[in-house]
């Protein structure tokens, strides 16, 4: 019988594996833009299972709302990365200090 | 009944598994193709439980859209990966702990979950899917119903992302020659070069 704890705990998984991929490819921004889908995935799911276990159709239309600025978060970040490349001629992270921030 | 359990347990460790590799892989491009089979295997989950409109939209908009605007990107820049991978062994251990640590509270929620949700109200079912209507129907009704403003604030949201992608990415190159439309529109007939054919011994009034 699978019930709502199971999808809670493979969205679980997917939201640590996300956060994982930020921590391990610090220096690779694509890879740290995907892990941020994951973790944006894992949301959905939980936001779909909730929706479908109470029986309350408004987690799906939030779940749509969350890919909505997914897809314009991706982007924006590509973009960003594109001319960042464009002009250092690099994407390593870790020597982003233009803004002396 | 064991069909679903076989099913969800399949697409379950097959988006598990492909999530690991995703952030695991040694080149970025396997990195998005994984990605991609990840989002199918959820779009799976989704569709076990019962939100087909999502489970499709999921596809439409991830694998069609941002996957592969990913692959493009990746693509496109000539970039040295095993140079970005230096710091991946170093930064393992710090991830890993980070990573333990927001498992475990994620499981001690579920857990506090099972022991007993804390009641903090019961949805009044005016937004349930009212009985004998599918699930697209049912979206829909709520969509351009209830969520009617909210579904145009996303609508603006994906414009102004993408005049920002495209003002963003957008360059002047000097090296080519264009329209110059406004130095067209602003231009006189006294300052025109004319046609003439004078008749012979006449010459041109200039």
């Amino acid at each position: 019988m699978i019930g709502i704890e199971h999808y809670v705990v493979v969205s679980s998984i997917l939201f640590v594996l996300g956060v994982l991929g930020i921590f391990l490819n610090r220096k690779n921004v694509i890879v740290i833009l995907m892990a941020i889908e994951l973790i944006l995935l894992a949301v959905n799911i939980n936001l779909v299972a909730f929706s479908s276990f109470l029986h309350d159709l408004t987690g799906q239309i939030f779940a749509m709302f969350v890919l909505t600025v997914a897809a314009g978060e991706a982007a924006i970040g590509l973009a960003i990365l594109v001319i960042y490349f464009r002009g250092r001629g690099t994407i390593a992270v870790d020597d982003v200090n233009r803004m002396k921030g | 009944m064991t069909i679903q359990l076989i099913a969800f347990y399949l697409f379950a460790s097959l988006a598990v598994l492909s999530g690991a590799v995703t952030i695991l892989a040694r080149n970025p491009v396997h990195s998005v193709l994984w990605l991609i089979l990840a989002f199918f295997n959820a779009a799976g989950l989704m569709v076990l439980a019962g939100a087909e409109f999502i489970a499709m939209l999921l596809v439409i908009v991830y694998v069609g859209a941002v996957a592969v605007l990913f692959l493009f990107v990746v693509m496109m820049l000539d970039i040295d990966f095993a140079e970005l991978r230096a710091g991946f062994i170093r930064n393992a251990p710090v991830g890993a702990l980070i990573a333990v640590v927001l498992f475990g509270e994620l499981l001690i929620g579920v857990g506090a979950y099972r022991a007993g949700a804390l009641v903090l109200g019961t949805p009044d079912g005016s937004a349930a899917t009212p009985a004998g209507v599918s699930n697209i129907e049912a979206i829909g009704a709520l969509l351009y119903g209830r969520y009617l403003f909210l579904f145009e604030a996303a609508g603006v949201i994906l414009l102004v992302a993408m005049i920002g992608a495209i003002v963003l990415t957008h360059r002047q190159r000097s090296d080519t020659r264009g329209q110059n439309v406004s130095r067209q529109v602003e231009r006189r007939p006294d300052e025109a070069t004319v046609n003439m054919q004078p008749e012979v011994g006449q010459g041109v009034s200039l």
